[in-house]
């Protein structure tokens, strides 16, 4: 590889490039989760782990989501890291007993004693007329939880990083990627690297307006920005990349500069992190030039027919005429 | 059973069941007058379950409770004095007040942990027994259940990929009778519990679990069957609380609910696993009930102190409140 191009790596690759080398660095980290021999459930990001470290530390597990993935918290409790796969996170509804009632209160209820190392790695399957129970993204659902933390990261580079940094984390940590985002391709590190979990990333500096984004998203928003500097908008970008913590600080100094803010959430409006964001926003004081705007999915389930699909989710369009909006211009 | 225990083993056993009863025993008077005030889950009765495991257990195998698990820890080695404080909630407790009598989680001695969710500990098991097995360590792993969790979809989920992967586990159903307050009757149909294994072509056995001597045996068997990596076992041990529920009295801790019949209890009273013990090494002219008294007496004053202990210790300060949410 010559020094002045760097290495170019899909955001599915970036992922197995993490699980290769963390589990080459520790071998107590385990791998479980339906399909991870299966490229049908989980693309190319378990590629080669199970030729390489064998099917005792790489398992391919019967349909059992609530016991397999109390049994990645177990293993993470006595000893050996675990990171339990979701290929559509969906089916983590069965678990929220060994997520939520166990290894998020783990911690607290051994008074600070035993910690749980484990990532539940979650696996959004929006689009493709999948309907509700295969396109969900519940990262708010779980972002209410005391005791978890939860990424959602938008490029390679963020998906490599993030995913070691759960791995090494002491604490549960939800990973929550976006099947769209698979063939992505973008700067990846070869060597092992951590992205800080909490802290947002600003992908672009602005003053007219500051756009919160995530996941899939901030691919969205990344698009729209050049149409907005030919309107005369100068946006600042922030992509969160972790849900909790939420950087908050970053949020509250970049809204202070300018005076404007959209949120663009892939999951829900009601009650979801949209929500958290303006309320926090609001709770900090600062001036508004106009009122918060959101934009989410509507309180709906994700639909089937493509022509529904279409009303219900985000695009380029959809975010490009409603920032034009706030500016009162038009957006033909 | 034809196995005979030394004089010395079988003390050991006498000791660890009487430590467990006069324990949970001296929960009842602060559990009344308030000084105790989490609900607590008394094992009195079921003790010889978690004392059958003790004579082949190893520090290094793990244990993974429910509610009732005070027995489960006192036999893993654990600190009754830190037990007896959390119970309290007070700061000096093995989670410092933060989890109280349901959480008993002290990984210094292979408790991982309890928790009241109906089966929710057993795929936590699954997962310590899937680390021995992945470092080819001859340990064991311990799930303790009731009757009551045989009704969720967890345990079957569980004991099916630990027959696939023949992982170190002994499924330990402490069967007794009642989920809460109803009776096993209208809970599942008239079809022994243990039998739930055998579905899944595991080594299940029933045992009377007031026997001392009979659940030694089938833990010892259970044990050597998972350190041989020939598990998993499934052991159904029909036993008996004395208690409620939950604290002393389901009738006088303002409701109704324990609808068990005297009869029913008296009769399990006969089967009280201390006193068959008692009976079976006086008859056997093993001991003198010199000697027997005398244990009790220590075991008293070893609960005493742990009570007065947590007396004194202070309760968790307020401004910690938002301590240990992550490390």
């Amino acid at each position: 590889m010559s020094l002045d191009k760097p290495r170019e790596l899909e955001y599915s690759l970036a992922i197995n490039e993490a699980l290769h080398q963390m589990m080459n660095e520790n071998r107590s980290i385990l791998l479980m989760g339906q399909g991870v021999k299966s490229p049908w459930y989980v693309g190319n990001t378990c590629n080669g782990l199970v030729e390489k470290f064998g099917e005792k530390r790489v398992i391919d597990t019967p349909v059992s989501e609530n016991a397999m993935t109390g049994m990645a918290i177990g293993a993470s409790i006595a000893g050996y890291p675990s990171i339990v796969v979701h290929p559509r996170m969906d089916f983590m509804l069965y678990a929220f007993d060994p997520i939520i009632n166990q290894a998020a209160n783990w911690f607290y209820m051994s008074g600070g004693k035993v910690s749980v190392p484990v990532v539940f790695w979650g696996i959004i399957n929006r689009g493709g007329e999948q309907a509700a129970q295969h396109s969900q993204a519940l990262h708010g659902l779980f972002a209410h939880i005391p005791g978890l933390k939860v990424v959602m990261p938008s490029t390679p580079y963020d998906a490599k990083g993030l995913m070691i940094s759960a791995v090494l984390d002491p604490n549960p940590v939800v990973f929550i990627d976006e099947r769209l985002l698979y063939s992505n391709k973008g700067v990846v590190p070869t060597e092992l690297y951590s992205v800080p979990i909490g802290k947002a990333a600003v992908r672009k500096k602005g003053k007219d307006i500051t756009i919160i984004s995530v996941s899939y998203s901030a691919f969205l928003v990344e698009k729209v920005t050049p149409k907005l500097i030919e309107n005369g908008i100068d946006a600042e970008v922030i992509d969160l990349r972790s849900i909790k913590p939420l950087d908050t600080n970053t949020i509250l100094k970049s809204v202070k500069k300018t005076g404007r803010v959209i949120i663009i959430d892939v999951g829900w409006k009601s009650f979801g992190i949209s929500a958290e964001i303006s309320a926090r926003i609001a709770e900090s004081g600062i001036n508004l030039k106009s009122p918060i705007k959101r934009l989410a999915l509507p309180d709906t389930p994700a639909p089937a027919s493509r022509t529904l699909e279409a009303a219900y989710y985000l695009n380029e369009k959809k975010i490009y005429e409603s920032i034009c909006k706030i500016f009162k211009k038009g957006s033909s | 059973m034809k196995i005979s225990y030394k004089k010395k083993e079988l003390l050991n056993l006498y000791k660890q069941m009487v430590l467990i009863r006069r324990t949970e025993e001296s929960f009842v008077e602060p559990i009344l007058n308030g000084r105790i005030k989490c609900p607590v889950h008394l094992y009195s009765g079921e003790e010889a379950v978690a004392v059958g495991f003790s004579a082949y257990l190893k520090k290094e195998d793990v244990f993974f409770g429910n509610h009732r698990s005070h027995g489960h820890y006192i036999v893993k080695g654990g600190n009754l004095e830190a037990m007896v404080a959390e119970i309290y909630c007070k700061e000096d407790g093995c989670a410092g007040g933060r989890g109280g009598s349901m959480h008993i989680i002290d990984k210094s001695v292979g408790m991982l942990g309890a928790a009241p969710i109906v089966a929710g500990t057993i795929s936590l098991t699954l997962g310590a027994a899937l680390g021995f097995k992945y470092e080819k360590k001859k340990n064991v792993a311990v799930a303790f259940f009731g009757d009551g969790g045989t009704g969720e979809g967890v345990l079957f989920e569980s004991i099916n990929f630990a027959a696939l992967r023949k992982l170190p586990i002994i499924f330990s159903c402490e069967n007794n009778y009642y989920s809460t307050h109803l009776p096993i009757r209208e809970t599942r149909p008239n079809y022994p519990v243990y039998k739930i294994g055998r579905a899944f072509g595991i080594k299940s056995f029933q045992v009377d679990g007031n026997d001392i001597l009979k659940t030694t045996a089938v833990c010892e068997k259970a044990i050597s069957t998972c350190r041989k990596g020939e598990g998993p076992v499934f052991i159904e041990f029909k036993t008996y609380r004395l208690r409620g529920h939950v604290g002393p009295s389901d009738n006088i801790q303002g409701t109704q609910t324990d609808i068990r019949p005297i009869q029913e209890i008296e009769k399990w009273k006969k089967k009280d696993p201390i006193k068959r013990l008692e009976r079976y090494m006086l008859k056997n002219r093993i001991c003198e009930q010199k000697e027997l008294l005398n244990i009790s007496k220590k075991v008293e004053s070893q609960v005493f102190a742990a009570h007065q202990k947590a007396q004194i210790s202070n309760f968790p300060k307020g401004e910690e409140v938002e301590y240990y949410v992550f490390r």
